[in-house]
């Protein structure tokens, strides 16, 4: 079948996500094979400008808001339902980011096609297409067929080769009205990281801490081993949400991107949305006591033992090498 | 504030997860179900909102392994109302949950008051979807947002404290009642001690609903459920710690780390 598919870009302030260029280019790929075409949709302050760049599409809708940084989503999903509506719009790439979190259920509801979420492969299985779903953190994998070819995707970051959207090509872009819709959600502002912090998307070493750590009397430990190492403790989720480190510290898809030239993770299981901030490392070593811990798929190098156990032996090889 | 809690069993991704016989499903018979990070958080947000404008914080969850534990430790932290709902949770996708809550909204024992904040965790790990919240949200007619780090009331109105990305959030007004999908409470969720726990099993009583099956929906079918194939395992260094840190710091020099 013919499938035009509809990509919701990721954006945010003047800058795209990566995503939105993984899901052009698979995007791009399926409609190529089937015959469909491809379209994006951008919505917020300057959307017009940034519109050029997604050659990948055929045509690009923009609803440009000078007003507002960030446009409702009920607004963002009342375009997406009468885009899907008027141009046979098969399947919807939607961003797990977020950002765009909430719209493929409500899409979803309100188009009635089925939403499958933390998408990571799509493929052609006899003509039908197949969609594999990330469960339980990337422990499990589902593979579910689309009923009658249709559906919302909410595909995870990291899955498809962004180049394979990046086409220098001007697609038609085509401006549309912001739909009247009564919301009960107003956007008022961006609030910025607070500065003044360590900038742990610069530095060169990052020694990032986890779960594993288990109290905050073992951070100064890793900042021991970080300074050290000639870099900065940054930390997973779970551990900022305890209020051991800053939110200017926490490494994945809430927190900063980085790609040091060494990622140590002590005690980090590796989640999907702590992988999406630190998979650009140059080397990545995981340390942990659960041999099955997801972090070991991707890392470099691993060892299962007690990250505590692990620091202070660490430390001392290093600045014996150094002297 | 009339505030409803809403917790959602999963299984608990540290422990192993095997997948059943008929190579769709995984074996609930090694599952140990857990309530995810977020709904501890959304627990936590509630009683900061209580402790802040006063009203009432009820938590409600569908059956199922270990929640009685989850709605005992809430009633000791301060929880004024603990219900749960007659169903098998481990059996309902995302939309059957989201169609069970909504009808319990609807069944009279949850009034949804002008002042109603309904916090879920923002997601759980579970199902296809995953967006659970926002479905109910959709079914409700309610104002819905997610990934939610703070909550503050101005003017009979929320103001909220969504995450993007990069450390950048972003602020918004939030019309009540409406869904408000918790990521993380303003503060770490608090600790209380086990023997309260067990002295409120002995006094509080959790209620329970039963309501009709919710209407089944199209359900996605999943044609096989497995465990992903490593492509890229990492090279394990085995050894004493010792050993392993002699080695570390080998990698790390031969890599101009050091």
């Amino acid at each position: 079948m013919n499938h035009n598919i509809l990509v919701l870009i990721d954006y945010l302030k003047g800058s795209v996500a990566e995503i939105s260029y993984e899901m052009l280019g698979i995007a791009r790929k399926i409609a190529d094979s089937s015959g469909g075409k491809v379209y994006a949709f951008v919505a917020g302050k300057a959307a017009k400008t940034v519109a050029t760049n997604f050659g990948a599409a055929d045509e690009v809708f923009v609803i440009d808001d000078p007003e507002c940084e960030r446009l409702a989503d009920d607004i963002i999903i009342e375009a997406l339902k009468n885009l899907v509506q008027e141009k046979q719009v098969s399947l919807v790439f939607i961003g797990n980011t977020n950002i765009s979190f909430g719209i493929g259920a409500r899409l979803s509801a309100r188009v009635k096609m089925p939403f499958v979420n933390w998408v990571r492969e799509i493929k052609s299985v006899d003509g039908q297409l197949v969609v594999t779903s990330a469960q339980a953190g990337g422990k499990i994998l589902c593979d579910i067929k689309l009923p009658d070819g249709k559906g919302i995707i909410g595909i995870l970051s990291g899955s498809f080769p962004p180049d394979a959207g990046k086409i220098q090509k001007q697609p038609v872009i085509t401006e549309i009205p912001k739909p009247e819709v009564k919301t009960g959600i107003r956007f008022k502002s961006l609030i910025e990281p607070k500065a003044g912090d360590i900038d742990i998307t610069r530095m060169d070493v990052l020694v990032s801490v986890g779960r594993g750590i288990q109290t905050p009397d073992n951070i100064p430990l890793a900042e021991e081993l970080a300074n050290a190492l000639g870099g900065a403790v940054s930390a997973s989720r779970p551990v900022v949400d305890q209020g051991w480190l800053p939110l200017t510290r926490q490494v994945g898809k809430s927190g900063m991107t980085v790609s040091p030239k060494l990622y140590l993770a002590l005690g980090i299981s590796g989640a999907p949305e702590h992988y999406e901030g630190m998979k650009g490392s140059k080397l990545i070593v995981a340390i942990n006591t659960d041999p099955k811990a997801p972090i070991f798929d991707f890392a470099h190098y691993g060892a299962v033992v007690d990250c505590l156990e692990l620091i202070e032996p660490l430390k001392e090889e290093i600045l014996k090498r150094k002297k | 504030m009339n505030a409803y809690v809403l917790i959602k069993m999963a299984p608990d991704p540290v422990e192993e997860l095997e997948i059943s016989n008929d190579g769709k499903s995984l074996d609930s018979e090694f599952l140990r179900y857990k309530c995810g990070d977020p709904d501890e958080h959304a627990i936590e947000q509630a009683l900061l909102l209580k402790e802040k404008y006063g009203g009432k914080v009820t938590v409600v969850a569908i059956d199922a392994p270990e929640v009685d534990d989850v709605l005992f430790t809430a009633l000791a932290k301060g929880v004024d109302r603990a219900v749960k709902i007659l169903k098998d949770q481990t059996k309902l996708g995302s939309i059957a949950t989201a169609s069970l809550l909504a009808s319990f909204f609807k069944s009279g024992n949850a009034e949804i008051t002008p002042d109603t904040l309904i916090m879920p965790g923002s997601q759980a790990i579970d199902d296809v979807e995953g967006e659970t919240s926002a479905y109910l949200a959709e079914f409700l007619g309610l104002p819905y947002i997610g990934v939610v780090s703070g909550v503050s009331i101005i003017d009979g109105k929320a103001r909220v404290i969504k995450e993007f990305r990069s450390g950048i959030r972003g602020e918004y007004e939030v019309d009540l009642p409406a869904v408000v999908g918790i990521q993380s409470a303003e503060k770490p969720p608090r600790y209380v001690p086990v023997a309260k726990v067990r002295a409120v099993m002995k006094t509080a009583k959790i209620e329970t609903v039963d309501l009709p099956e919710p209407e089944k929906e199209k359900a996605l079918e999943i044609e096989r459920m497995y465990k992903p194939e490593v492509a890229g395992r990492a090279q394990i260094i085995e050894g004493s710690t010792q050993e392993i840190a002699a080695k570390l710091a080998e990698i790390f020099a031969e890599r101009g780390i050091i």
